[in-house]
């Protein structure tokens, strides 16, 4: 059959930079690790902060990423835009190696996977004008200076902001909600094809927290572009991801299509986390949380399972062999014992069904 | 930190009539004026609370939950131009000299705040700081004071009590150190606590165990609690009624199963509708346009008008008053006082 030249593309992006083809994961991340020696003491100790973290981010795609704080969410997504290199592990960007010669060099992957950070303050110099903050990236890459200031009152548009307003202010004149959409512009000039956001919605209140989440929706489907949203609010993550992972002390502990986790978690620590959402209806009240105790320091983590002191099904097997990720459904995984036949688990030998 | 005993003046008669709430704030104003700026923080909060009620302030940053609470506690800088009328437990906080106030911060009414680990002093152990607070408002032995600090950690259920007394703050964990600040805030035996976001910084896991703490104790103590969030599902959980700020005002008032239900105010809707708590997974959210007023130069009349979807003429000419709905339900709106 011939090829139709005028018939408009299969996929929304055919973009020139896509050298994997739709199916290609846009990220595959394998066994990435990262300890942060803790300096000073008698015993020489590190923080666990990613522990052979593998996982895929599809292209088109959201994964959601969901912890609670010391859970390396964040050390995570700076590992995967290098902002830190990783002790050892892998990242493979749309089919290249990242860092290595018959891959892709950080500098390029850094030209198409941008960032936005949870404080919208701290991340703008405060002695730019906004247009100049969000030309900068452009002009180190090497453009010419009125081309990216052109640039920047294009993006400053997209996210909502009046150029002829916005464009010769200074970040300590806006609010909160119109600096966080800066950043995003900043990011959206460099016109990434990933865009990770680190609980980039977190410090905002909910009314001006909805216009973003909105505003990212729409970006992402004019764009086309790929995100992985970080976040501690479980209802956020729910509302903007297609798929969601689940970590806990450096480890991820599930995976899976965020519908399938939220109705059906296997994780017990995904169960807890799930439960421990405010009710939101004063007649249904929580009435017993869910977990006792906090989450135990990432210095040093004992063997085995990492989640087992708070765990209510934790055996002897957790105390030794640290679970790995299991098949629990279509695309779903989850560490633990209980879930994996032949364990050793007492839960997984007596039924097959979840605990 | 160690104040000497005979700097505190004992506390004012509690001289109380027990028909009469215990907190009654009238038309609470802050404004902080200076050379550059002249901030109107709050503009006439009048609410009330019974005895054992835990009342929720609801809000955005800047709409004076926080500030509400410092001025009953009289916490604010001494640039702060307070108007209006405080009294608590029947004692006008307002007219207090400043040597008074270590009278009523503790036996009457303490706070605890959002972050425990910069509320607590970091060079005494816990124990110290406890026994300390116990012992400038009573007379008690050392040892009798530190015997009530074991007791306080038993009661806000921080395992190994014993051990933890001479634990330094930062030795403890987030769960723990705030679990900490909530006996010291409770050592003195108040009647009121003041809760400002103590939740907000914890983990989910640890936030739904401090919360079903509060509300423990709440009722083991009969304690009235204000407490401040603004996360929705926290109200939920704990509060009796609820109270919506906006712009330094309440706006909308009730009991929290109503407010939740049946929200009169088009703010507390639109505040609602902009959760993503219930929503359909990638649907288009409702926001509220627009962002909250410049406290600088709030706009005429209802400070929500400019960015309501409902607003009319009526709006901008007049602050609105309260509207009762219901029962103990009543909306600072136009809308509301049409409809009644």
């Amino acid at each position: 059959m011939p090829l139709d030249l005028s018939a408009p593309p299969i996929t929304p992006s055919l973009d020139p930079r896509d050298t994997g083809g739709p199916r290609q994961p846009m990220l595959i991340v394998k066994d990435l690790t990262k300890h942060f020696p803790v300096k000073g003491g008698l015993r020489r100790s590190a923080v666990h902060a990613a522990d052979g973290v593998s996982f895929d981010v599809m292209k088109g795609e959201t994964l959601g990423i969901v912890g609670e704080s010391g859970c390396g969410k964040s050390t995570t997504a700076r590992l995967l835009i290098r902002l830190i290199e990783p002790d050892s592990g892998s990242v493979i960007f749309d089919g290249q190696e990242v860092g290595t010669r018959a891959g892709i060099s950080v500098r390029e992957m850094q030209r198409q996977v941008q960032m936005v950070f949870q404080d919208s303050y701290a991340s703008l110099n405060p002695r730019l004008t906004l247009r100049d903050s969000i030309a900068f990236g452009l002009k180190v890459g090497g453009m010419p200076v009125e081309a990216a200031k052109q640039r920047a009152d294009e993006t400053l548009a997209m996210v909502g902001l009046n150029p002829d307003n916005f464009a010769q202010r200074f970040p300590h004149q806006l609010s909160g909600g119109q600096r966080q959409r800066v950043n995003i512009a900043r990011a959206l000039a460099m016109q990434p094809r990933l865009l990770i956001l680190d609980e980039a919605v977190s410090a905002l209140d909910k009314s001006i927290e909805a216009q973003i989440l909105n505003l990212l929706q729409e970006l992402k489907e004019k764009l086309s572009l790929t995100y992985v949203f970080i976040s501690h609010d479980l209802n956020v993550v729910r509302y903007i991801s297609d798929r969601l992972l689940v970590m806990y002390l450096g480890k991820v502990v599930e995976v899976g299509p965020v519908g399938e986790v939220y109705r059906a978690p296997r994780h017990p620590y995904t169960k807890a986390l799930l439960s421990s959402r405010p009710s939101m209806d004063p007649a249904r009240r929580r009435s017993e949380p869910p977990l006792t105790g906090d989450p135990p320091s990432p210095i040093d983590p004992a063997p085995g399972c990492r989640f087992r002191a708070r765990c209510p099904h934790a055996q002897l097997v957790c105390e030794h062999v640290e679970p790995v990720l299991a098949e629990q459904g279509p695309g779903h995984q989850a560490a633990c014992h209980a879930l994996l036949p032949g364990s050793g688990h007492t839960a997984a030998i007596t039924s097959p069904q979840p605990i | 930190m160690f104040l000497s005993r005979s700097s505190v003046r004992p506390a004012p008669q509690l001289a109380q009539d027990v028909s009469k709430p215990l907190v009654e704030v009238r038309d609470l104003t802050v404004k902080i004026v200076s050379k550059y700026q002249n901030l109107s923080l709050l503009n006439g909060v009048t609410f009330s609370l019974k005895e054992g009620e835990v009342l929720c302030f609801l809000g955005e940053s800047g709409s004076g939950k926080s500030l509400t609470m410092r001025s009953l506690m009289r916490l604010l800088p001494e640039t702060a131009q307070i108007g209006g009328s405080i009294s608590v437990a029947g004692i006008d906080v307002l007219a207090l000299k400043r040597k008074e106030l270590v009278g009523i911060r503790g036996p009457l009414m303490s706070m605890i705040f959002q972050e425990p680990a910069t509320a607590l002093d970091p060079i005494y152990t816990i124990g110290d700081q406890i026994a300390e607070t116990v012992r400038i408002h009573e007379h008690i032995s050392k040892d009798g004071a530190r015997r009530r600090a074991l007791e306080l950690l038993d009661l806000v259920q921080i395992p190994s009590a014993r051990q933890r007394l001479n634990a330094y703050p930062h030795e403890l964990s987030g769960g723990l150190r705030q679990r900490a600040m909530i006996a010291l805030a409770l050592s003195c035996k108040p009647k009121l606590l003041l809760a400002d976001e103590p939740t907000t910084a914890l983990d989910a896991t640890v936030q739904i165990q401090v919360l079903l703490l509060l509300r423990k104790l709440q009722k083991e103590l009969g304690l009235a609690i204000i407490f401040v969030t603004h996360d929705v599902g926290v109200a939920c959980e704990i509060a009796d009624r609820i109270g919506v700020m906006y712009a330094g005002r309440i706006v909308e008032t009730g009991p929290v199963g109503d407010v939740i239900a049946t929200p009169a105010h088009p703010y507390t809707n639109g505040l609602l509708h902009s959760m993503v708590s219930e929503q359909i997974q990638g649907g288009k959210l409702t926001p509220i346009p627009g962002e909250p007023p410049n406290l600088q130069a709030l706009p005429p009349g209802c400070s929500f008008a400019p960015r309501c979807s409902l607003a009319h003429d009526a709006c901008t000419a007049a602050v609105p008053d309260f509207a009762r709905i219901a029962a103990n339900h009543a909306a600072r709106c136009v809308l509301a006082t049409e409809r009644a």
